[in-house]
């Protein structure tokens, strides 16, 4: 099991644009991706499960994946939260 | 229908200035909510149903991205990701499991999910519109019926409704939706932004829109934010002699600002990159009264270079070759932090280590962003102004301004954005070269209401007389110390408004550059001491409705006849 712990970049935190961005990657990279925020864990390809977190900016959040290349997709995941997409 | 009511005035808060008159017709009645009874099919056929509704429904809403592009493609393309959700696809398969139909278990799982962002309120609350939109167009589907969305008649109409979802705002026909009226939403709601970014005639948050039987007409004053309903020949003659003047006003050649007396008034442009260079200059900017530096820095883990730094800011001046541009050093924080500037997470980062206060912590990168600005001065002959952003004491002034002296920068100035340096303005022009007004967040910190949260957007308003008393102040430090004073928020591109900032003392104006026509023209209406009148009733007035009331009834009938004000 990978897992990467982060902050949140984006200004209004992981709603709308970031949060689609977010949701696409996830979408993209073909395993499961779970993300936790405080108790909460959900599907991080769920962009409603994402955007009901309530992820703020400066919120830490962590991402798991099991399997071939969870390491490597997670370190893209962890740069895209890193980003600031309201800029 | 029409002229079956009698002339009434509805008030919202008005997006952009525009006009304009015509029939209304509202947003169809959303789908009726599917009955709970249960289902005639076995649960995996409704299941397939479903699958099938939902994916044609996202690639529906992707297809309209593609069309709509910008902005509104960002938006569409998140609702396509909702219809996708598995978590609410299991939520659905888990209802028609316990016996429901795809309709209902489709309206039940959004509907979920909808309380639950509702109930998050703020920015949440406000994507929940996004989520009905997108039950419905599944629950359409389902049924065979065609989506819900704008109606397509063969005439132009004012569009009514609730409030407009991004997948029916990004495919409006310009050609004939005269403009928008909303019941709900705010400023910040997607209905607002895309109408700012199309130059839609709109007002959202009308209270009782809904209420208008289709086919009435409205006269749609954004400048204003209000809809007078059946109105009189009288005014609807008045209305379209005003739209008619403001089109004409669009072929007045361009020159330099002046008021009627002659009185120069420099207009000058907000830019945030040199792309928009060309633009500006078509449209007869005399300079740039604020250029915006981070996005040299956004997206970047660290500060760009002098040399980066210096061949932007060469082909910036370059552009403006004799002309005066106003450059703001880095403006990081709140509502646009920077990891390398912003590194401490902030419970209020309005209030926070924002403006100069970060560039301070962090001086190093200050004094290199002034350093390139200074080389590239020397490479070029437009006329360089440097201004620190939220700057609050006559402290800072002086820290900002001999910096910017020490490394090279020949003039150096401060934002006026909070009301503790508006109100001392006459100590801190004696210390700075210039002051430029920043009316949208002195705005927010006059009436401390959030710029970004719809829920107080009728505070945020530069109409206030306490926003404009705080201006006048600036205005008189100015005149009496001999510095200029410039205006560089919003408030400028209020072409009304722009002529009280002027009586309040302003002595240039500065905004983004599809509102110096218009801005030109009604400077050019007025004297200096009608400017100086309109102030003092926008200065006398309880309210930012009242003063603008008060101004536009004093200035409507020489708007009206301009030959009998000359």
């Amino acid at each position: 099991m990978a897992e990467r712990t982060v902050t949140i970049a984006s200004a209004h935190g992981l709603h709308a644009r970031p949060a689609s961005l977010f949701v696409q990657a996830v979408n993209a990279a073909g395993i499961p991706v779970e993300l936790t925020k405080g108790e909460k864990t959900l599907n991080a390809a769920s962009i409603l499960g994402v955007i009901s977190l309530g992820i703020e900016h400066g919120d830490q959040v962590t991402l798991r994946a099991e399997g071939d290349g969870a390491d490597a997709v997670l370190d893209q995941l962890a740069a895209l939260l890193t980003t600031d997409h309201d800029a | 229908m029409s002229g079956v009511l009698q002339t009434m005035v509805l008030q919202g808060v008005g997006i952009g200035r525009g006009l304009a008159v015509g029939p209304i017709l509202r947003m169809p009645e959303p789908l009726a909510e599917p009955g709970d009874e249960p289902s005639a099919l076995a649960p995996d056929a409704e299941k397939v149903r479903v699958a099938g509704a939902l994916a044609a429904t996202a690639a529906d809403i992707r297809l309209r991205g593609e069309r709509a592009g910008g902005s509104a493609k960002d938006v569409l393309d998140a609702q396509a990701f909702m219809a996708e959700d598995p978590t609410l696809r299991d939520d659905v398969n888990a209802r028609i499991d316990s016996g429901k139909t795809g309709e209902r278990a489709v309206f039940e799982a959004f509907a979920a999910f909808r309380d639950l962002l509702v109930s998050m309120g703020g920015y949440m609350g406000e994507r929940a519109t996004d989520l009905d939109d997108v039950s419905q167009r599944v629950v359409a589907h389902l049924r065979g019926v065609p989506a819900p969305g704008v109606p397509d008649p063969d005439h132009p109409f004012v569009l009514i409704a609730r409030d407009l979802a991004p997948a029916d705002t990004a495919l409006l026909d310009l050609d004939k939706v005269l403009a928008l009226i909303t019941s709900d939403g705010g400023p910040t709601s997607h209905t607002a932004i895309l109408a700012r970014e199309k130059a839609i005639v709109a007002i959202v948050g009308a209270v009782g829109a809904l209420d208008l039987p289709d086919g009435e007409t409205v006269i749609v004053d954004a400048s204003r934010g209000v809809v007078t309903v059946a109105p009189s020949d009288e005014e609807r003659a008045a209305a379209e002699a005003t739209i008619a003047a403001r089109a004409a006003v669009a072929d007045v050649p361009i020159g330099p600002g002046a008021l009627a007396d002659g009185t120069p008034v420099p207009l000058l442009a907000n830019l945030g990159s040199v792309d928009k260079l060309a633009e500006a200059i078509e449209k007869g900017a005399e300079g740039v009264g604020l250029f915006r530096t981070e996005f040299l820095f956004l997206d970047s883990e660290h500060a760009p270079t002098i040399a980066e730094q210096q061949a932007k800011y060469t082909a910036l001046l370059q552009g403006f070759a004799g002309k005066k541009v106003v450059v703001r050093a880095l403006d990081a924080g709140a509502d646009k932090p920077l990891s390398f500037l912003n590194d401490e997470p902030e419970e209020n980062p309005a209030l926070g280590l924002r403006g100069l206060r970060a560039l301070r912590a962090h001086e190093v990168i200050l004094r290199d962003q002034l350093t390139a600005l200074a080389n590239a001065a020397a490479d070029t002959t437009a006329e360089l102004w440097v201004m620190a952003p939220m700057v609050s004491t006559v402290e800072e002034t002086r820290y900002f301004v001999a910096l910017a002296r020490e490394l090279g920068i020949k003039t150096a100035g401060v934002m006026v954005e909070v009301p503790a340096s508006a109100l001392l303005a006459d100590r801190i022009l004696a210390d700075a070269d210039f002051a430029s007004i920043g009316t949208n967040d002195l705005t927010q910190y006059t009436l401390a209401a959030d710029r970004l949260l719809g829920s107080v957007a009728s505070f945020q308003d530069p109409w206030h007389p306490a926003v404009l008393r705080l201006v006048g102040e600036v205005g008189r430090a100015g005149a009496a110390l001999g510095k200029p004073v410039g205006i560089c928020g919003e408030a400028a591109a209020d072409p009304m408004l722009a002529v009280v900032l002027v009586g309040l003392g302003a002595t240039s104006l500065s905004m983004s550059p599809a509102a110096l026509a218009d801005v030109r023209a009604e400077l050019a209406r007025f004297t200096r001491a009608q400017a100086q009148e309109f102030a003092e009733l926008a200065l006398s007035a309880n309210s930012a409705v009242e003063a603008r009331a008060a101004v536009l009834s004093a200035a409507t009938p020489l708007t009206t006849q301009p030959t009998e004000s000359e």
